[in-house]
């Protein structure tokens, strides 16, 4: 097509794509993603009831939503809450296990060595990759300026 | 023989016949407008297989298994067969079709391959080098998700523009004129990149191909919009069928009125949650095989162009950051042959 450029192509596309939802999906991200960590919070209310420590009662609440969040993506629920919840589901450490389930699940059809044990992490991967860079720039940083 | 109008457009004198075809959906398009159109609807998405591939492999060799059925032939009257899909390397044709025993062409046109086997099977039956050729290509929602996107299970959204890969395949038989649906005229399209980076936009960089080709058809063959009774291009979706209107508008083709899209015609966009609409290679053969040919054969529709669309990319090219490369082929289907030329050349 000679008669549109590129950039004016690129104007007439923008107008035509409707724009992400956002008046209802920031909420939602707020109400789906609060109610996961208010939930985290509530089983470590309740192991500190039980008399477990608070130091571990912080971890292990994190394990029981991790083991969740891998049940129901199992369950195929996890995705359909992500539907509504966006960045609600993503941010809370549930999300990272569903990022290594799905995978997981996905990719058995090519077997439990080259599918599912090396695919686990092509999602994840990334954040654990530049999760440990990061920790170790701070590291040196902190090192460095002798902050303690 | 067939003969060249204009630059792009060959006419086929012979006009070949469309002498049957089947269509096959999955559940979500049996639920859609036209999903009691289907020759076979399969409700579980494996369709007794162990693999989304061999799921859609599976559904190949259903589509061509039906398609013989319904035209009582067997797989050794078929001289040529022409099958694609989007998957790497085809596995979904290479495995669907293996035990058929036809010669054997794969195509990748992506979500364009209907309308391609159509062509070069229209072509072949034309030339006088096949009595009968068989067109088939299939896609399937979860084979083409985890090759393209993110595992199935994986929680993420969906922008407003992306487009719901089908899970349907179509299959035709194209012999020497005998019947409606003719084929009357095609244009092959050419490479088209309008720089067009998001693959959750789909249409919007596939409708500059489906405006090339349209134009040029009507360039080449003197004739218009109102010159047929339906205008269908085979997944646009919302956002690019709008913007192939505007663009066709900027070339003083007003299609407005005779448009449609395969993929807004597989799906209801309001309730079945598709976004921009349908997609995928099966989603324009589904809808061709099972809604629109018979409608021709009925004589409901007299006049009409196919026009199947293609993103051409792969996800190693877009994490390059290269843009879509898309193409447009147009097939002119009618309910009455070619005239015979009066001599000379017309």
């Amino acid at each position: 097509m000679e008669t549109v450029t590129n950039r004016a192509y690129a104007q007439m596309v923008k107008k035509a794509s409707p724009p992400s939802k956002s008046a209802r999906n920031i909420p939602l991200a707020f109400l789906i993603g609060g109610a996961i960590c208010t939930l985290g919070h509530a089983f470590i209310k309740l192991y500190t009831s039980r008399g477990v420590p608070e130091e571990t009662a912080f971890p292990a609440a994190s394990v029981t939503l991790v083991f969740l969040s891998a049940l129901f993506t199992g369950l195929n629920v996890y995705d359909k809450l992500a539907k509504y919840g966006g960045a609600g589901t993503l941010v809370p450490i549930t999300g990272f296990a569903n990022a290594i389930t799905a995978p997981a699940l996905e990719f058995k059809t090519e077997g439990y060595v080259m599918g599912l044990g090396a695919k686990m992490f092509i999602i994840a991967g990334p954040v654990i990759v530049y999760g440990i860079a990061a920790g170790v720039a701070y590291g040196i940083i902190i090192y460095l300026f002798r902050l303690y | 023989m067939a003969t060249n109008i204009g630059q792009y457009t060959l006419r086929l004198d012979q006009s070949p016949s469309i002498i049957g075809s089947a269509a096959i959906g999955g559940k979500k398009e049996a639920e859609g407008p036209i999903g009691n159109m289907f020759d076979i609807v399969n409700y579980d998405a494996m369709f007794g297989q162990k693999s989304w591939e061999l799921a859609e492999s599976e559904m190949q060799h259903q589509a061509a298994q039906k398609v013989l059925d319904k035209c009582n032939l067997a797989p050794g009257d078929i001289q040529y067969l022409f099958a694609g899909d989007l998957l790497n390397q085809l596995v979904a044709s290479h495995y669907g079709l293996r035990e058929l025993g036809i010669p054997f062409f794969g195509l990748y046109g992506a979500c364009s391959t209907m309308a391609e086997s159509l062509i070069l099977s229209a072509m072949l039956v034309e030339g006088g080098l096949a009595k009968k050729v068989m067109a088939i290509t299939s896609s399937h929602f979860c084979s083409a998700e985890r090759q393209f996107r993110f595992p199935l299970e994986y929680g993420g959204q969906r922008t407003p523009t992306s487009q719901w890969t089908a899970t349907a395949a179509g299959a035709c038989i194209v012999a020497e004129c005998s019947q409606p649906p003719y084929v009357r005229a095609v244009t092959v399209g050419c490479i088209e990149d309008k720089d067009i980076k998001d693959l959750n936009n789909m249409g919007a960089a596939m409708a500059p191909a489906a405006c090339t080709t349209i134009k040029r058809y009507f360039q080449d063959t003197l004739t218009g919009p109102d010159n047929y009774d339906l205008i269908l291009t085979g997944d646009l979706g919302q956002v690019g069928s709008d913007l192939l209107i505007q663009l066709l508008q900027r070339e003083g083709y007003d299609i407005k009125k005779k448009h449609a899209d395969c993929g807004l015609i597989l799906y209801d966009q309001r309730t079945q949650d598709v976004h921009a609409g349908g997609s995928g290679c099966g989603c324009a053969a589904a809808v061709l095989c099972s809604y629109i040919i018979p409608a021709i054969k009925e004589g409901k529709i007299k006049d009409m162009l196919f026009i199947a669309t293609g993103a051409l990319m792969s996800p190693v090219s877009v994490q390059q950051g290269q843009s879509i490369p898309c193409i447009a082929h147009l097939l002119h289907l009618s309910s009455t042959p070619n005239p015979k030329p009066q001599g000379g050349n017309l």
